[in-house]
């Protein structure tokens, strides 16, 4: 008899055996999404590098792809990536990581490099909470939600980090959640194609903390609640900020070509060169 | 087209446009920072040098993304700096301990200034001595070095390149705003004369799973990003091959002494001072800006037929005990010089006490220089 093998296992690093996602967590069809990309663009792990930050969503790439992985410390994924990517030129960055990692702790990097138009992937697993610390509330965590730190409710305005991301000028923007798998999937590999800074927002449930905070009884009946309240984009237009605020606006926002960085410090370099001589 | 990386010649230059020459004479590729005083010239000049050969200069949104992109450089191969003041080294604190931790070659330049907080930016402190040693949480080992001069500013710059390579962790340059803004003679050796060195990485080729990257006391081969070493880095508690242990204690117990000891084990190629104290009842104990009061100081002693002689700390951290032992053992009184309120002072009389009797003088007012005259009027109380 022979072995059944996952045909995406070929990207597993070796010396992983098991995952540490809780049940029903959404990382694991972000991770399948994101290798799918990877193998329908027939492309080799080696020819990328990962980068990571701190919370459940860093451990996608962190270790389990078998790839250089650089796993960092909390809300710096962006700098350290943007680095390797200035010296690495000629491979894809990726980062992936969590609502609170990149737009709470590492909004600021977030917001610079899609100012800067740098060429990476940025994959933001929106779980609309601090899941790995036992359910904190976040930038992201919606009005009245009942978290650890908010007993009485949530009672601060969040981001629509799609929107925060589109303002700064990155020239990719997708929002997808875990319900949309192949869009996602396909949207991932646009974003590993893209000259310039691609951002995907994917919203993905966490049945443990934000699940039961917010009174749903599990991952099913919180996918079913994405498929509800996701419009596409296109239809999306009509909405008033009000209407809009209940929806998950979802597919490509932006594509667009603008000046990227890398290709920037290469004229500029040609330039220093110049004067030079 | 013949390489501008190493500006043979002499010059009257400025401590911090020294510090940016030196770095690119030690093969320097990449920099980062974020503008803060009195630290600037040495960012400018780099901006201004490094595309031209090759590299480049990023002006970041803060010292947190300058100091992480200049790591990730450092990850991808490239020989890397960023330059700063106390402000910034206080941003970059938990960096830095990921740089220590995942063993990352990279030069951090402190040029300190007055302070706590905002402080006085143009003036000199020595005020961020312990912070380098003690700024990111936990036990951890770092590499310190204190230039007293424009010259050093060069020579020691190449210095913490040639350390930050061999043993795969962050050097510290505490420089400060007298030395940095200090015009001096420099010369600038021809680029044959100058050592430089690399780190070790793994041949290419190698099978990823054989590569035991990390955690090697004697320093482990750097699986540096992009050539299909397929390195996991986490600065979690990890083992020799990079994988991540966050439950067995003896784990985390290996991570903090093998780290630290990769440091303490090379202590003595680390060290760097300066003796003239052959015969002396009364050393001086100083380092950086401080040094040079210091040496003019037992200059006049010597001619007033005093037995004075100074002992000059380059490498402030490891902290160099076996040397102060050695001088202490020789002398009667070791009188240490800071321009602070004792920051090596504790570490230096901990080592000197069983030989000498030691004492500390901070300068008249924090951020001038000792006057060379009140340090004389010390020594003469010391031998009375």
């Amino acid at each position: 008899m022979s072995q059944v093998v996952h045909p995406l296992h070929k990207f597993f690093r070796p010396s992983v055996s098991s995952t540490t996602n809780c049940a029903g967590c959404g990382n694991g069809i972000v991770t399948q999404s994101i290798l799918r990309a990877i193998d329908e663009l027939r492309m080799d792990m080696d020819a990328f590098v990962f980068v990571s930050g701190i919370g459940c969503a860093a451990w996608i790439p962190s270790p389990l792809f078998n790839a250089d992985v650089l796993h960092s410390i909390h809300g710096r994924p962006i700098p350290l990536a943007l680095g390797l990517k200035v010296a690495l030129p000629g491979k894809k960055v990726m980062v992936v990581s969590g609502d609170g990692d990149l737009t709470a702790i590492g909004g600021n990097h977030l917001i610079h490099a899609a100012r800067r138009n740098v060429e990476m992937t940025v994959i933001c697993v929106n779980n609309k909470i601090y899941g790995m610390t036992g359910g904190q509330a976040g930038p992201t965590t919606p009005a009245g939600v009942r978290t650890t730190t908010t007993p009485f409710g949530a009672f601060e305005n969040t981001f629509d980090i799609s929107r925060l991301v589109i303002g700064a000028g990155a020239s990719f923007v997708a929002c997808w959640t875990t319900v949309h798998a192949r869009q996602l999937t396909q949207s991932i590999k646009k974003a590993i194609n893209k000259k310039g800074f691609a951002f995907i927002e994917v919203q993905s449930q966490c049945p443990v903390q934000f699940g039961r905070k917010s009174g749903m009884s599990g991952s099913v009946q919180m996918m079913e609640d994405y498929r509800a309240r996701s419009i596409r984009v296109e239809k999306a237009a009509g909405l008033s900020e009000e209407e809009r605020a209940k929806k998950i606006v979802v597919g490509e926002l932006v594509d667009v070509e603008k000046p990227e960085m890398i290709e920037e410090i290469e004229r500029m370099k040609a330039r220093a060169a110049g004067r030079q001589q | 087209m013949k390489s501008d990386r190493v500006r043979t010649g002499r010059y009257f230059m400025m401590g911090n446009e020294a510090c940016a020459e030196g770095a690119l004479a030690a093969g320097c590729e990449f920099s980062a920072g974020y503008p803060i005083t009195p630290a600037t010239e040495i960012a400018n000049r780099l901006a201004e040098r490094l595309p031209g050969v090759g590299g480049a200069f990023l002006q970041m949104e803060d010292e947190i993304a300058s100091i992480g992109v200049i790591i990730g450089a450092s990850w991808a191969g490239k020989k890397v700096m960023t330059v700063t003041s106390g402000p910034g080294i206080s941003l970059m604190s938990e960096m830095i301990g990921f740089a220590v931790g995942v063993e990352t070659p990279c030069v951090i330049v402190n040029v300190q200034r007055g302070a706590p907080t905002t402080g006085m930016p143009t003036v000199g402190v020595q005020g961020d001595m312990v912070q380098a040693r003690h700024g990111s949480q936990g036990d951890y080992e770092i590499i310190a070095l204190c230039p007293s001069s424009p010259q050093d500013m060069f020579d020691h710059t190449v210095t913490a390149f040639n350390y930050a390579e061999r043993y795969r962790t962050p050097v510290f340059i505490l420089s400060d705003a007298f030395v940095g803004h200090m015009r001096e003679e420099v010369v600038i050796p021809a680029a044959e004369k100058i050592e430089t060195t690399y780190r070790k990485v793994p041949p290419e080729g190698t099978d990823p799973r054989t590569i035991r990257g990390f955690l090697d006391e004697d320093v482990a081969p750097m699986p540096i990003f992009g050539r299909g070493f397929k390195a996991h880095v986490t600065s979690s508690c990890h083992d020799e091959t990079g994988k991540r242990n966050l439950i067995d204690v003896s784990s985390l117990d290996m991570f903090v002494r093998r780290l630290s000891n990769k440091i303490l084990k090379h202590k003595e190629e680390i060290t760097i001072v300066e003796r003239d104290y052959a015969g002396a009842d009364v050393v001086l104990v100083s380092y950086g800006a401080v040094a040079r009061a210091a040496q003019a100081a037992a200059n006049l002693a010597r001619d007033a037929g005093l037995a004075a002689g100074t002992l000059r700390l380059v490498t402030a951290w490891p902290f160099p005990d076996q040397e102060i032992e050695r001088m202490a053992a020789e002398a009667k009184h070791v009188i240490v010089l800071e321009n602070n309120l004792g920051q090596m002072y504790p570490y230096i009389k901990a080592a000197a006490a069983p030989f000498a009797s030691v004492s500390f003088l901070p300068p008249r007012l924090i951020g001038r220089i000792h006057d060379p005259e009140d340090i004389l009027a010390t020594i003469r109380e010391a031998l009375r």
